[in-house]
């Protein structure tokens, strides 16, 4: 629980009032050194967010983003020191926003974004060894992999993995067919966090692993897409990645 | 196909799949996170509590600072302060 204090200086931050408690060298001038205050700190969260989203910003333009960002912060000002942690109601509040409502791809754009900063903080775990794999091989209809708390599924309705690789820093313009897509997000060996456009069948597979059904499993869902799905590719992309870990032992 | 025959031929598809993956998951892509090698502002990031710290390491060797280098690689880097570590190092 914060100290009275910090409570009622995070108010004064959204209502620009002096908090008690706050003075200068010449009182007198304590209202206008908080306000610089308070500009510094309103101006630093809409930069963390720009940061955060930055295909948002580009899609938006800087100008609006600026104007939009104090809106979204008064309405959800961090609840955490930590910022990485900040910015989950960001895709709500883009749908919800009535003059965004013509950019109805925004909201999932935001999500994969959002997506990529989970990857990159997510826990580190050793990846499942090959020779793990193997063992697992021996028996694929009982086999269950885990995969990494990186790993995560975004499904749009829009073509969210082509907005988002058309709008990456030096991308050619090119023309979007707006289609339903998911891409996978998870970061990998190096590192690097990665967007990965899945098929519907991939998806499938992912999506299973995801929630933890057996391997199996995942792979008759894929089949229900495509009746002749071959894992291989994926599953040598994944285990490239280090997206495997070893399963947790009490899972039945 | 019968239902049977369609999870065998599945579950087979799998196992060589998995074989696949295993054979060709190799090594010489592996990275280590070695510490007190990274130049001041050049150190990756460890993804721990704050935000993010890549580039912040304030000086040269700094032993709490870590750079992504070729597994296998990290001891045998020499450096003014000594070798290069798997582990933090505490003081320098």
């Amino acid at each position: 629980m914060p100290d009275p204090f910090t409570t009622a200086l995070a108010a004064a931050l959204q209502s620009g009032a002096l908090p008690p408690g706050v003075t200068a060298r010449d009182p007198a001038e304590a209202p206008r050194r908080f306000a610089v205050y308070r500009n510094n700190v309103a101006h630093g969260l809409s930069r963390a967010l720009a940061t955060r989203f930055p295909v948002i910003e580009r899609l938006l333009g800087a100008e609006f983003f600026a104007a939009l960002a104090p809106l979204f912060i008064a309405a959800h000002p961090p609840a955490s020191p930590r910022l990485f942690e900040w910015g989950g109601a960001f895709p709500d509040f883009l749908r919800t926003f009535p003059p965004l409502a013509g950019l109805p791809y925004l909201a999932d754009v935001a999500r994969l974004e959002l997506a990529r900063g989970v990857a990159y903080h997510a826990a580190d775990l050793a990846p499942l060894s090959p020779a793990a794999l193997a063992a697992l091989a021996v028996a694929p209809d009982t086999a269950r992999l885990a995969l990494h708390p990186s790993v995560q599924v975004i499904a749009s309705d829009h073509a969210v993995g082509t907005i988002w690789a058309a709008n990456q820093p030096g991308s050619p313009p090119r023309d979007i067919t707006d289609r339903p897509e998911v891409v996978a997000v998870l970061r990998d060996r190096g590192l690097s966090v990665q967007v990965w456009p899945l098929t519907p069948p991939e998806a499938a597979f992912v999506t299973a692993l995801r929630d933890s059904l057996p391997l199996l499993a995942a792979a008759q869902a894929a089949t229900c897409h495509a009746p002749h799905f071959d894992p291989a590719p994926l599953i040598g992309r994944l285990m490239q990645a280090g997206a495997f870990i070893a399963p947790s032992k009490e899972t039945p | 196909m019968t239902m049977m025959t369609r999870t065998l031929t599945l579950t087979a598809s799998l196992a060589t799949a998995m074989t696949l993956a295993a054979a060709q998951a190799h090594a010489e892509d592996a990275m280590e996170k070695c510490y007190g090698v990274a130049m001041a502002g050049q150190n990756d990031c460890a993804a721990g509590p704050g935000t993010t710290c890549a580039g912040t390491a304030a000086m040269d060797y700094q032993g709490n600072a870590w750079k992504l280098v070729p597994a296998g690689t990290c001891a045998t880097i020499s450096t003014p302060h000594g070798m290069g570590s798997l582990e933090p190092i505490k003081d320098m």
